[in-house]
Formats: structure tokens, C-alpha cells, sequence
């Protein structure tokens, strides 16, 4: 529309950026259904992929753009650190570095929000006419906010999973500063949105209440629930994109952000329900926090046993499985642990891994780190598949998971995790638990099923145990 | 565009996000979260304009921290998720533990 009031070397141009924020859109949309499952997964990344290059080339073109040289400079320097970082990284570490490349978008989105509103505050304090509507100035604030929260969030869900940060910081009256800082963030975009800007010492402090509402919201967290804040955050991140989007009139934003925001908001619930906990609950309860161990302790004691015994035992069972917890990948014992279940295999024996919902550090990142290691898919089953199998289970090997297999959440209603569906281990003829020391969870809750008659304690670190299991099996001959 | 026809986009695509991610099983989460982590990461077009028009050195400090963050979404959102599903490439057949890294 405006483009036909241009010359025509700028019309096509225009017009070529529109239609190729089109295609992008279309293949960010296609990218993600294929990501839906598993079969197509892997080209559904290169589709979408295609859709951003096409985007970023695309918009060099933007008609009246300068800086070019700063814009490459931080597109190569931004790229390079994330492409290394992004390479390097454990696949037992992808859930925080998900949190930090997402804090770097909603950085970004608040960055643009920035640009935006510092412009309209130095032209209103120099006396000049409002550039944008009262809508967009809404939108830049809202978007900027929701940005701003999502980066300084996501670093200390980052900072918290990566281990910078250990303490989990709360104190009374901790929700009424958080809704004291997101009322002074709106009340601040407000004022700048009603004086087309105000002047830049409003504008900058909207950004400097929502950096601290991020923090203030994210520090209570413990580290149980942050994956599902983390895919919050994501989900807030696509929909600050939107909103700067909206003000930067850029169709590929405004879609790509939305559907992220949407499909986030969704992907939560959905990670949340698999931890049989509400987002509310999570974003606003003590849960998780490593704190709070003032239930009575399992009743009975801890019993040791030899990594010969588990060895001759597994051999001669008929049915072994596997139950592997995020502390098996931390000791990147997942190679052992499937080496030694070909042995038994090999033997006749059935092994089958049995994966909760939660196990690992997301929904589904078990799954990944056995892929890793080269088990193959229909030796995995989840809660539903196999909670039924454990009672003709001769031998249940826990390895690195706690939690998820304690049986208070099924009887315990004082218990913190009580109600979350748990793989119920504890049928099993033996229960077998490799463990590093007598310590507690993740949640920092005792383990009643480490007290059973049935199960017996194998003490030590997972890969070295595995290896040492290996090497039973094998004696048995 | 104007104003309603933006509100009608964010609409349908908000619809269409939920659709997608609908019936979606467990094991694709945390794929899916990194993919979708990366399709955010078009903010990176947004922050170009931003950096591109920017004229006061504030601005263009600002844009261009913002083109860097951004472009660090989008890359390391793209190559944490396709090493990811990288695994998901042999499921079902049988394979020996993923030796190479990102070969194409």
C-alpha cells in the first residue's frame, strides 16, 4: 500500500521481503509439525532453518537501513558464540542452555522494545510529534516488559541448572514484591505510553523493574520445576516477539512469535501435568526447592550389596528393568548401562527401560540421552506401558533416579510429591539401587523405597558401577 | 496493515500453535520446546531494523546487543535442536552410539 508511493526499485523490494517473510512463516509452521513426530522430526528442524536464513538475508534489503557493518559484525559474533556453545554443550546440559539461548530472544525482543521507546522519549523531550499510535506504544511497552522478564529469568533458570547458582533465595512477602515490581513496570509503561514516551529516565526504568520482577520471580524456583519454567518462558519469549512485531509491522514476527507463544503456553501445561503439578502451583509454592525435609523418616534400614551378586542375579532372572534417572546421564553411565543390558540380552534375558515422564531434567530428555547411548526404541517404554510389567520383573535396577520411584507419592499424603504418578519399582522381586551415597532427592525427600526388604543398596558412582556389573555378568559366563 | 487484519493474523496463529503441538508425544518435549525456542529466534529480523535505522549512539548500542542476542537464539537454538534430533534419525534400526556430529 505505502509502496506504491515509493519509487519502484524500493516497491519490489518490499515486495520481495513480504513474500519471503510468507515462505518463512510457511516453513516455520510446516518445520514444527514435522518436529511433531518423531518419524519427520529431523527434517522439521531443516525447514525451519531454510525459513530463517531466507528471513535474515531477506531483510538486508529493508529499504533505508544503514549500520550494515554493525549489523554483520553482531550477527557473525552472536552466531559464532552460539554455534560453539551450541556444539560443545552435554546433551545432559540442554535444558539450561535451551534457557539461555531463550533469555538471548527475549533479550532481543526488549532490546527492539528499547529502541523504539528511547527514540519516542528523546523526540518528545526535544518538543516533537508522536511517531507511533497510542496502540503501538502499548504494544513496544507490554512486549518490552515481557522480554525484559523472560531474559533475566531465563538466566537465572540457567545460572540455577548449571550450578553458578546453588542458593534458592526467598524470604517473606516474596509474591507481594513480585506484583510491586510487574504494577511499577506497567504503572512507568503507562505513564511513557500516555506522553508519547515520557522522557528516557521513565523508559529506562520499566526495563530495570522488569529485569528485577524476572529475577525476583525465577530465584524462589527450585530446580525440580524449572524445566516447565523454562518452556514458560519460551512461550513468553514467542509472545514478546509478537508484540514487537506488531510494532515493527512485521508479519513474519507477529506469526512466527505467536505460534511459538501459543504452542509454548501449551507445552507447559503439558510438562507441568506430567509432573502432576499445576503452573500455578509451580510458579507460586515451596515445592522443589531442596528445602523443607521435615517429614519422619521411611521406617527400617539401607541394605548393601556387591556388584557380584546384582551381576549373578541379573543374569539368571528372566526379566531385568531398567529404571534410569538423570544421575545416570551425569555420570554418563548410559554407554554401560546398554552395554551391559546387550549381555543380558544376549543371555535371553528380557531388559526393558522403563522412563517416567520427568526423568531426566525434561519431559522426554531421557529418551534423547538413551538414544545417545544407542538403545533402541522398543526397549523403551513409559508409565503407562510398564508400570503393570514390574510385578513379574525379577530384578527392578534403579540407576540414578529417585523420586520417581518413591512409593510415598502413592501413599504418603503428607508427602510432598504425593498424587505424582510414580513407576512403581517397589513390585519388583528385587529392587536393585545404584546410588552414589545415602543422600536425598532432587526434591530433597527421603526415599521409601530404599528401605524395603526388597531392595539392596549398591553403592557408588553410576559409570563405575555399570562397569563393574558389565564385568560380573560376564564372569558368570 | 491495519490494525484488525494484524489481530486476525495473531489469532490464526495462535490457534495454529496449539494445533500443532496438540498431540504431541512425550518424548518429542524437549525437542520440540528447543525447536520451537528456535522459531522465536526470527526477533532476529526485527532487531536488524531496529540496528539498521538506528541512529543515536544509545540506539545503536542497544540494536546492536540486540541483533547479538538474537542471533545467538536463533543459531544456537537451531544447532542444539538438530543435534537433538539427530538421535531420533535411526530410531527403530540398528545403529552404534552417534559418532559424528552434525555432518552435512
Amino acid at each position: 500500500m505505502e509502496g506504491a508511493m515509493q519509487t519502484p526499485g524500493i516497491f519490489s523490494a518490499r515486495l520481495l521481503i513480504d513474500i519471503s517473510y510468507f515462505v518463512t512463516a510457511c516453513l516455520f509452521i510446516l518445520g514444527l509439525k514435522r518436529m511433531s513426530s518423531p518419524v519427520t522430526a529431523r527434517s522439521g528442524i531443516v525447514w525451519a532453518g531454510a525459513g530463517m536464513v531466507v528471513a535474515t538475508l531477506v531483510s538486508f534489503l529493508y529499504p533505508g537501513m544503514s549500520n550494515y557493518e554493525l549489523i554483520i559484525a553482531a550477527i557473525v559474533l552472536g552466531s559464532l558464540a552460539a554455534w560453539w556453545s551450541g556444539k560443545k554443550v552435554a546433551m545432559t546440559d540442554m535444558p539450561q542452555m535451551i534457557a539461555l539461548y531463550n533469555g538471548m530472544g527475549g533479550g532481543a525482543a526488549a532490546a527492539i522494545a528499547a529502541v523504539e521507546l528511547y527514540r519516542a522519549a528523546f523526540a518528545n523531550a526535544a518538543g516533537a510529534e508522536a511517531a507511533h499510535s497510542t496502540v503501538v506504544m502499548s504494544l513496544a511497552v507490554v512486549g518490552g516488559i515481557i522480554g525484559a522478564v523472560s531474559f533475566s529469568g531465563s538466566l537465572i533458570a540457567w545460572a540455577k541448572l548449571q550450578g553458578v547458582l546453588n542458593k534458592t533465595v526467598r524470604f517473606a512477602g516474596q509474591k507481594f514484591v513480585n506484583g510491586l515490581l510487574l504494577l511499577g513496570s506497567l504503572g512507568v509503561g503507562v505513564i511513557v505510553v500516555m506522553h508519547h514516551g515520557a522522557d528516557p529516565l521513565h523508559v529506562t526504568l520499566i526495563f530495570v523493574l522488569a529485569l528485577l520482577l524476572g529475577i525476583a520471580m525465577t530465584l524462589p524456583i527450585g530446580g525440580a520445576d524449572m524445566p516447565v519454567v523454562i518452556s514458560l518462558y519460551n512461550a513468553l519469549t514467542g509472545l514478546a516477539v509478537a508484540f514487537e512485531g506488531f510494532v515493527l509491522d512485521n508479519a513474519a514476527m507477529i506469526i512466527a512469535g505467536t505460534v511459538v507463544g501459543s504452542a509454548g503456553t501449551l507445552l507447559t501445561q503439558l510438562m507441568a501435568k506430567a509432573m502432576n503439578r499445576s503452573l500455578g502451583n509451580v510458579l507460586f509454592s515451596d515445592f522443589g526447592s531442596g528445602g523443607g525435609a521435615t517429614a519422619t523418616g521411611p521406617q527400617g534400614s539401607m541394605k548393601p550389596i556387591e556388584a557380584s551378586d546384582v551381576g549373578v542375579m541379573m543374569a539368571f532372572a528372566s526379566k531385568v528393568i531398567v529404571v534410569p534417572g538423570y544421575g545416570m546421564a551425569v555420570a554418563q553411565a548410559q554407554h554401560k548401562v546398554w552395554e551391559m543390558c546387550q549381555l543380558l540380552i544376549d543371555r535371553g534375558v528380557t531388559v526393558k527401560f522403563a522412563i517416567h515422564p520427568v526423568a531426566g531434567r525434561m519431559p522426554g530428555h531421557m529418551n534423547v540421552l538413551l538414544a545417545e547411548a544407542g538403545v533402541p526404541y522398543d526397549l523403551i517404554a513409559d508409565l503407562d506401558e510398564i508400570n503393570a510389567e514390574f510385578e513379574t520383573a525379577d530384578v527392578a535396577l534403579i540407576i540414578g533416579a529417585n523420586d520417581v520411584v518413591n512409593p510415598v507419592a502413592r501413599t504418603d499424603k503428607s508427602s510432598p510429591i504425593y498424587g505424582m504418578p510414580i513407576l512403581n519399582a517397589d513390585k519388583a522381586k528385587n529392587v536393585i539401587v545404584i546410588k552414589r551415597g545415602q543422600g536425598a532427592g532432587f526434591s530433597g525427600i527421603e526415599n521409601a523405597l530404599f528401605f524395603l526388604d526388597n531392595t539392596r543398596m549398591l553403592y557408588g558412582d553410576g559409570q563405575k558401577a555399570a562397569a563393574e556389573l558389565v564385568n560380573a555378568i560376564k564372569a558368570v559366563g | 496493515m491495519t490494525g484488525i487484519v494484524a489481530l486476525y493474523i495473531f489469532m490464526l496463529a495462535a490457534f495454529t500453535g496449539y494445533e500443532i503441538i496438540a498431540k504431541v508425544p512425550v518424548i518429542l518435549h524437549t525437542p520440540l520446546m528447543s525447536g520451537s525456542n528456535f522459531v522465536h529466534g526470527i526477533v532476529l529480523v526485527g532487531a536488524m531494523v531496529a540496528l539498521g535505522g538506528a541512529v543515536t549512539p544509545l540506539e545503536k548500542a542497544i540494536g546492536f546487543i540486540g541483533v547479538l542476542l538474537a542471533a545467538g537464539n536463533a543459531v544456537g537454538g537451531y544447532v542444539v535442536t538438530e543435534r537433538m534430533l539427530e538421535m531420533f534419525k535411526s530410531s527403530g534400526a540398528k545403529k552404534t552410539p552417534a559418532a559424528h556430529k552434525g555432518g552435512h
